[in-house]
């Protein structure tokens, strides 16, 4: 458990965090009240609370957000189920952008820092979060990981969150976008048996698209699913092994960077 | 099973509250779960009482309002009941639907001594 600030819940642990640092982010201290029962003081009374469970989080994800916009950075919450190829998928992009852009990725998975050092084997800084038992990142980690990792200017930060096609659609970061990746050798009805990850994705990366001459996946009727629970969602036809249709997702990655430095060369004029 | 993480946010609120309002002990806690929350509600039951244990909410009883799931038909302008974030209406089978209820997560109230 973190000692500065009584954070940690579960097993949560931080490459290289050592808790060291100065708390930058807003921060609450979760644990400090313990259940004093005072003699005498049986009365109840009920008290209206009206509060997102998801509140804190969100506070979090906005402090997040806050650096991000501060820093120019456009920040992609990368997710899928385990397998999908999103780890091959990032490290081939890392390699053909990083002399065109600042790169910098976090690392989400349950256990092993195996992600973070295929990451850095590219050139590019990587840090690993491991969530013990928790299933997805949250914004509190992320807070905790960019002190480490200090990610740069005007550049892109990846996340890439645990393989799970649930829990992490709840748990916003901060990012400008999700991004899910579905990979051919799943159920073309994934996106209907996951309805709500591909709500809250704003792109959609159907990848090993290479393996579609061995396989009986209809293309069509997965994106139509997918259009089906998020009818504004785009979707990119990849393949991660052999490049295909990498070019069109570059030329999103592209676009929505430039989207973050004209926005926020706009907050400095302002 | 995020449902662990959310007992943690709820604790966490539960937590504030207590130092704001001045109170050292939770008997009740009401939330409020849509039905198109992602939330399994068992889950967050098994989960709550391990995540209070030492808290001021250690031992309280939890109780869970469903909420309904109700979205408009864009298409026939009606208010229907839906299970699903895609379900089509069942008026006219068209979808999607506008959400208007169900994906709620909150704290509604708090019973404390």
């Amino acid at each position: 458990m973190c000692t500065t600030c009584g954070c940690g819940h579960g097993e949560t642990s931080i490459e290289g965090h050592t808790h060291a640092h100065d708390h930058e982010h807003h921060h609450h201290h979760g644990r400090g009240v313990m259940a004093a029962h005072a003699p005498g003081m049986s009365q109840s009374r009920i008290l209206r609370i009206e509060q997102d469970i998801l509140s804190k989080n969100n506070e979090y994800a906005t402090a997040n957000r806050q650096y991000f916009s501060r820093h120019g950075l456009l920040v992609l919450n990368l997710v899928s189920s385990p397998g999908s190829g999103k780890t091959t998928l990032l490290t081939r992009t890392l390699k053909e952008l990083k002399n065109e852009l600042p790169l910098a990725v976090i690392e989400g998975d349950q256990q092993t820092v195996l992600d973070a050092e295929r990451i850095r084997a590219t050139g590019v800084a990587a840090i690993q979060i491991n969530t013990g038992k928790g299933c997805h990142l949250d914004a509190h980690m992320v807070g905790h990981a960019l002190e480490s990792l200090q990610p740069g200017e005007q550049g892109v930060l990846f996340i890439e969150n645990v393989g799970n096609l649930v829990c992490p659609a709840s748990f916003d970061l901060g990012e400008a976008h999700k991004v899910v990746i579905l990979s051919v050798t799943e159920g073309e009805d994934k996106p209907l048996k996951y309805p709500d990850m591909f709500h809250a994705a704003d792109l959609m990366l159907l990848n090993k698209t290479d393996l579609l001459p061995h396989l009986q996946f209809d293309v069509e009727q997965c994106i139509a699913y997918a259009r089906r629970v998020n009818p504004g969602i785009r979707v990119l036809q990849v393949s991660a092994t052999s490049g295909e249709g990498m070019d069109a997702w570059y030329d999103w990655l592209r676009s929505e960077h430039e989207a973050v430095l004209t926005a926020s060369g706009e907050a400095v004029k302002a | 099973m995020h449902e662990m993480s959310l007992c943690e946010g709820v604790v966490d609120i539960i937590e504030d509250q207590a130092r704001r309002q001045q109170f050292s002990r939770v008997r009740t806690v009401w939330l409020e779960i849509g039905e198109l929350a992602g939330v399994e509600t068992g889950a967050m039951r098994f989960s709550f009482d391990a995540v209070a244990k030492g808290s001021v909410a250690d031992g309280a009883r939890l109780e869970i309002i469903d909420i309904p799931g109700r979205a408009r038909c864009p298409a026939c302008v009606r208010d229907v009941p839906v299970s699903a974030r895609f379900d089509a209406c069942p008026e006219c089978g068209h979808y999607p639907l506008e959400i208007l209820a169900g994906e709620e997560m909150r704290i509604r109230e708090l019973e404390v001594s």
